[in-house]
């Protein structure tokens, strides 16, 4: 059973023996392991995932299965993904997360 | 005879499996990148839990499902990582790995499953609340817990489920708290016991977390997710109508499931309010053939919730249907077997939501500065105002003038309660006002890849 | 009279409107104005079709010339829409941008910008490099456009529906759910016949009725042959606010525009219509071009997720511009239809010019190049 990194919402709980890489976060570095999903790695490293449009505040997903919606991410290309489908791969580099 | 499937959870993988027996080679396409659906996920390939650690009691059901699907997969045309977007004119709009295409069809089965049904309420769409179903995907298809003090609540089966897994894999669930009240389960027995095994682990689970000091409560009321920029706790009313304050960084809930039917919609399926589901559903035969509709079939969740062994074998009775429509014989035993356990899990389930009643006065009564549709951040105010401000007196109409529905999840997270609220500013039924119309395409597409 | 049911109700007024679109609803408010009862059809809701499902463009520029008076009278209208119906439907003046992409569509704004200058609309004409300068999220495949600043865009969902409601409110009696199957006319007044059992008699009668409004002129000895358009239109999720004007193109194969909250709404092309006109669904491979189109003229799309798509039925006269006026064969019948997509902006002043001829006997505004008589040249 591994801690949690600081300031992240998610817990790993197992499963922590995969292949581990990075990808950023504007200019910060994030640990992902294959087989995270982009928003797994987000909020195992961090607490939200976005800022709501209409100034209801930040947003970290909610059904995880992408019916919701919710937890859209933008990568520093522009190209935007659906965080809970999408997986996290090596190099990914995303906006930085206001 | 070109067959398109949908969907590769329990209902999908069976008609395959069915299809492919009788030397078909239909085109099966899945949105997740692994068969099985919600109940039996699967992590991706390189994770390393038994099944026994990813789904307990049903471990073995699970091998026996993806041993069928993968022999399936080769058989059949298989498409995974593949969303169908739109039904039009005799094909299925596809988007892909390989980009966008079109599949023309003559055929269709449509397993398309189901998602956790919401009520909103003050503070769920505060960093850290998770739906219950999506808390169990963080667990079994990522191996995380959605924080270190989780507290769960709702109703319905999958309460206990995700509680007693979260508890069982090392993580800190804080209370499991249900909306249900004791008696509404007491009540409910009889119907449950339909159920074979399951009623058992229902209770062996209520133990276990029990075993451990893991508080459980039934009758309670959630009042509001606490927290300023991320969730801090929830405040509830107890049985006895006191409030209570408990704390956690997560917050997982869900009042049982709501069917997807966007495909069925724009299949051109008629549809008909149910009200066990208290959902518009696809109307179909007993086979599962739509009815007024001619080559398109219906299995699973996304045609009412009945559960995954129902699923499957709704699915093997829907491929069934389609055999003996394209002239193959099928034995009547065959079909009446499968209808007698249906009608047995129908029972089951009827004794699921006496026990676990969807509690529809939560969502008639959600507070007007409540967000309802939190794509578009409107109000439960804001949709109750279309009555006055434009004489909305059903779903679409009031999308029209509050938004509500128009988000990017085209209102899977917020129809259910919507139309409760709705239908009690009207002081109607809930079947009056209607249903919010499937429009392509059923999830978000860039522009730039159309 | 069609079939063998008794009539049980006649329901008789100064006017009968057919049709509960914005000109139909215009009418009926208009009319109420002007002291007269009257009461509105409509065989579904009111705003619930064309009216209420259009692109939202609220625009003079890009208009075949006939139909400019009319169109700059309901400018004035659409900056009092508050006094005149009780909300700004979200009518913003950002401007219209005409946008062309070769040397012939440059030639095509130019001219328009010439002729739309002798009915007092000014459009500021912008070659490539002023265009770009003034609004540099454009592609690189525009050549240059025109501008009208008084042009702008609001929501029909909420507008349309307004417009009745207001003549509601005026005292307009407003049926829906009613569906007439025949009309006759008898000396000094007009017959309208529901499917059920019910009949509509007054003095005068406005043909309001969209898309379907060709064959209740025929009813009146005046068809005109409408063909059926399906308009696709689809909206984008919120992103950042950074196109103001409603952009158009020479060739109306884009039409775009971001509101407020940040959806960008965008069309181009048609979808399928049932063959009864009632039902329409939009196209797949005419999504897929409308997207390719817009992404050509404002790149920054291509990263913009589209959540939705849809299409309503409007109804196409042969030349591309509406009827609006008097019926060249009875007194008291009045025409407004077929507006060829584009008859959101004219609805309002659309209604209330046909109601000035009813009351009046005549009309400020010249509709000389709308009238029925043009598509009447033959045996009807």
């Amino acid at each position: 059973m591994s801690a949690a990194p600081e300031g992240g919402r998610f817990i790993r709980l197992a499963e922590t023996g995969r292949r581990r890489f990075f990808i950023t976060l504007g200019d910060r570095r994030i640990e992902a392991l294959e087989g995270d999903s982009l928003l797994t790695a987000l909020l195992l490293a961090g607490s939200h995932l976005r800022q709501s449009e209409f100034a209801d505040g930040p947003r970290a997903g909610f059904c995880l299965m992408g019916a919701c919606q919710d937890c859209w991410v933008t990568l520093a290309d522009g190209r935007r993904f659906r965080a809970c489908t999408t997986l996290a791969e090596d190099g990914m580099a995303l906006e930085p997360i206001p | 005879m070109s067959i398109a499937v949908i969907g590769a959870g329990p209902a999908g993988t069976r008609a395959v499996e069915t299809l492919v027996a009788h030397g078909l080679r239909p085109i099966w396409i899945d949105e997740a990148p692994r068969s099985g659906g919600q109940i039996y996920r699967r992590p991706p390939a390189n994770f390393c839990r038994s099944p026994e650690t990813l789904y307990g009691f049903e471990a073995a059901k699970a091998r026996r499902l993806h041993a069928a699907a993968d022999a399936a997969a080769r058989l059949a045309d298989y498409r995974p990582s593949t969303l169908v977007w739109d039904i039009a004119e005799g094909s299925l709009q596809i988007a892909g790995p390989d980009g966008l295409g079109s599949v023309p069809f003559e055929t269709m089965i449509l397993a398309t499953g189901a998602t956790d049904r919401v009520i909103p309420l003050a503070g769920w769409t505060l960093p850290g609340v998770f739906t219950l179903g999506g808390a169990q995907v963080a667990l079994k298809a990522q191996g995380v817990a959605v924080g270190r003090r989780c507290v769960f609540f709702g109703t319905g089966p999958l309460l206990y489920l995700v509680a007693y897994q979260y508890a069982k894999a090392g993580a800190h669930v804080a209370a499991v708290l249900d909306t249900a009240p004791a008696s509404a389960k007491r009540r409910a027995l009889p119907r449950l016991l339909a159920g074979g095994g399951a009623l058992a682990k229902g209770f062996y689970y209520v133990a276990w977390l029990r075993a451990r000091g893991i508080a459980i409560a039934s009758g309670i009321e959630p009042l509001e997710i606490l927290g300023a920029s991320q969730v801090r706790g929830l405040r509830f009313r107890d049985l006895t109508g006191g409030e209570c304050e408990i704390a956690a960084d997560a917050v997982a809930f869900g009042f049982g499931l709501r069917s997807e039917t966007q495909l069925a919609d724009l299949a051109g399926c008629r549809f008909r309010f149910d009200p066990l589901n208290r959902q518009w559903l696809p109307e179909t035969d007993e086979d599962g053939r739509a009815l007024g509709l001619g080559k398109v079939y219906l299995a699973g969740d996304g045609a009412g919730i009945a559960g995954a062994d129902a699923a499957e074998l709704a699915g093997l009775r829907a491929a069934l249907a389609l055999l003996s429509d394209s002239g193959s014989a099928v034995p009547a035993a065959r079909r009446q077997w499968i209808a007698r356990r249906l009608a047995r899990s129908r029972t089951f389930h009827r004794g699921l939501e006496q026990a676990f009643p969807f509690p529809d006065h939560l969502a008639r009564r959600v507070a007007d500065g409540t967000i309802l549709c939190r794509c578009e951040a409107v109000t439960a105010g804001e949709l109750r105002a279309s009555v006055a401000g434009i004489g909305a007196r059903d779903l679409n109409r009031a999308k029209a003038y509050s938004r509500v529905g128009m988000g990017r999840c085209q209102g899977r997270i917020c129809g259910a309660a919507a139309a409760e609220i709705l239908a009690a500013a009207l002081d109607g039924e809930i079947a009056s006002v209607g249903r919010l119309r499937g429009q392509p395409p059923v999830k978000p597409l860039p522009a730039g890849l159309l | 009279m069609t079939g063998p049911r008794a009539i049980e109700t006649t329901k008789r007024a100064d006017a009968l409107v057919l049709g509960g679109g914005i000109v139909g609803a215009s009418v009926a408010l208009h009319l109420r104005r002007r002291g007269l009862t009257a009461i509105l059809i409509e065989r579904d809701r009111v705003g619930q079709r064309a009216s209420g499902v259009n692109f939202g463009g609220v625009r003079q520029q890009g208009r075949a010339l006939i139909e400019l008076p009319l169109s700059r009278r309901a400018r004035r209208m659409w900056s009092n829409l508050p006094q005149l119906i009780g909300i700004d439907g979200e009518f913003v003046a950002g401007g219209h941008l005409r946008l062309g992409r070769s040397d012939a569509d440059m030639a095509v704004i130019e001219q328009h910008c010439r002729d739309a200058a002798g009915y007092g609309a000014n459009f500021e004409l912008l070659g490539r490099n002023a265009v770009m300068a003034r609004f540099p999220w454009l592609g690189a495949i525009v050549l240059g456009g025109s501008f009208s600043a008084e042009d702008g865009q609001a929501n029909p969902r909420l507008v349309s529906p307004a417009f009745a409601d207001a003549a509601r409110r005026a005292g307009a009696e407003i049926q829906e759910g009613v569906e007439i199957v025949a009309g006759t006319s008898e000396p000094g007044a007009f017959r309208l016949t529901a499917r059920h059992a019910t009949e509509y008699v007054a003095p005068r009668l406005f043909n309001c009725a969209g898309a379907w409004a060709g064959e209740v002129a025929g009813w009146f000895g005046e068809g005109v042959a409408i063909k059926p358009e399906a308009p696709q239109v689809m909206v984008t999720e919120p992103i950042a606010h950074r196109i103001d004007p409603v952009l158009g193109v020479v060739g109306g194969d884009l039409y775009l525009r971001q509101i407020t909250r940040g959806n960008v709404i965008f069309g181009g092309g048609e979808g399928a219509i049932s063959e009864d006109w009632l039902r329409s669904r939009p196209k797949p491979d005419v999504a897929r071009l409308a997207c390719r189109t817009a992404v050509a003229v404002v790149p920054h799309l291509k990263n913009a997720a589209i959540i939705r798509m849809w299409t309503g039925v409007d109804g196409d006269t042969t030349d591309g511009s509406p009827v609006v006026g008097s019926s060249r064969r009875h007194e008291g019948l009045f025409h407004a239809f077929g507006f060829c997509g584009h008859g959101f902006q004219l609805g309002p002043a659309a209604g209330a010019a046909l109601v000035d001829l009813a009351v009046d006997g005549r009309c400020e505004t010249d509709i000389s190049g709308l009238g029925i008589e043009r598509f009447l040249g033959g045996a009807n």
